[in-house]
């Protein structure tokens, strides 16, 4: 190992030690702010480091810096202004659609490599169809919130057979793309991840929204670190193993703050949203 | 198993014991923002898309890359400057 990459590793393990306390300080009210702080000024540091290492190598063609750069820049203003100017009341729905398009760029990760090694695809078939899967839940969610998607429960006629059948495609399909490693067997992957993620969240009612997205965030936190699986990238498969198992507690949480279990939340078919409830008396 | 594949396990294991660990008892206000700050930290995807920008090759490659990165880098910045801004309200608040 050089010293260069020996540095770059550490600088990676500092980040990663500045997300952990980051998540911790969250969980006080009077420290909440600077834990954001301190985990946003490690993500720049982990940014700043994998574009110095970009550079070094030297492998990375115009083309792909172009594209880079370009979508980066859009993106992160697009995230800037909609952080900026949101609402108040509709940032539950804007953390939704930022949890969407973190779980789509996990997914386009998988599709994107062409590792051809047992691991790169048994963890970039469930990097696809996780992170597909809660980006079209996401959506479906930050729709619910913001009411362009009726936040009562919406049943699919045979929602759960066809949810079923969806599964069991998308295991079908990569299982045989471990085998064979066609990209297109990945693509079945994601679409039957999208659908299904679409007919997971339509039954939930808009009450409990907050707890699907928190549930979905784990998801990607998890997706993320498939990807770092496929990358071979340990601040990946760090914060993604950070932020799913602390996103699958924060859900426990939030279902046991609403008396509610997480099972019933998932199975669907309650709270409107939108109705008004009278009470007699 | 390859000894790159079970030092991943090892770190993803651990790191998933950690992520249990972190959260304590959260008074149920800051469930949001602390939600919304776990959504920023997984925003380290993007530092995956940057990862990808060394192996994508062609035309189709560059777009997927394109979209990648504008997913990943909505979510860090959005997820980080959103969670401020909620935790901003709380302080005043209290």
């Amino acid at each position: 190992m050089s010293a260069f990459d020996t540095i770059v590793h550490l600088v990676y393990l500092a980040c990663a030690v500045s997300f952990v306390i980051g998540l911790h300080l969250m969980n006080a009210p009077a420290t909440a702010r600077r834990g954001n702080r301190i985990s946003a000024a490690g993500m720049a540091v982990a940014i700043l480091t994998t574009a110095v290492v970009l550079g070094h190598g030297g492998v990375v063609t115009t083309g792909a810096v172009v594209a880079l750069v370009i979508g980066a820049v859009a993106g992160g203003t697009a995230g800037l202004v909609a952080a900026r100017r949101v609402k108040m009341t509709a940032m539950p729905q804007l953390v939704s659609l930022f949890n969407a398009v973190g779980g789509g760029a996990a997914a386009l990760i998988a599709l994107g490599d062409h590792t051809a090694t047992t691991q790169a695809a048994v963890t970039g078939a469930l990097d696809v169809a996780i992170g597909a899967l809660t980006f079209t839940g996401s959506l479906v969610a930050s729709g619910k919130l913001a009411g362009r998607i009726p936040g009562r429960p919406l049943v699919v006629p045979f929602g759960r057979l066809i949810s079923a059948g969806l599964a069991a495609i998308a295991v079908l399909f990569s299982v045989w793309f471990v085998g064979d490693g066609s990209n297109w067997l990945l693509a079945v992957v994601a679409i039957a991840a999208l659908a299904a993620g679409v007919l997971l969240t339509l039954p939930i009612g808009g009450a409990d929204m907050p707890v699907v997205i928190s549930l979905l965030n784990a998801c990607t936190g998890t997706a993320v670190a498939m990807a770092g699986f496929v990358l071979e990238s340990t601040p990946l498969i760090i914060a993604g193993g950070l932020v799913g198992a602390a996103g699958a507690i924060l859900t426990k949480l939030m279902a046991d703050a609403m008396n509610r279990p997480i099972s019933a939340i998932i199975a669907g078919g309650y709270g409107t949203g939108d109705a008004v409830t009278v009470s007699a008396g | 198993m390859s000894p790159m594949l079970l030092a991943d396990l090892t770190v993803f294991t651990l790191a998933l014991l950690v992520g249990f660990e972190v959260i304590s008892k959260v008074p149920a206000t800051l469930h949001t923002p602390l939600m919304s700050g776990a959504n920023a930290i997984h925003g380290v995807v993007i530092v995956g898309v940057m990862l990808l920008a060394a192996t994508v090759t062609g035309i189709g490659g560059y777009v997927l890359l394109a979209v990648a990165a504008f997913c990943a880098a909505m979510n860090v910045t959005g997820g980080y400057v959103v969670t401020d801004r909620m935790l901003a309200m709380f302080r005043s608040r209290s």
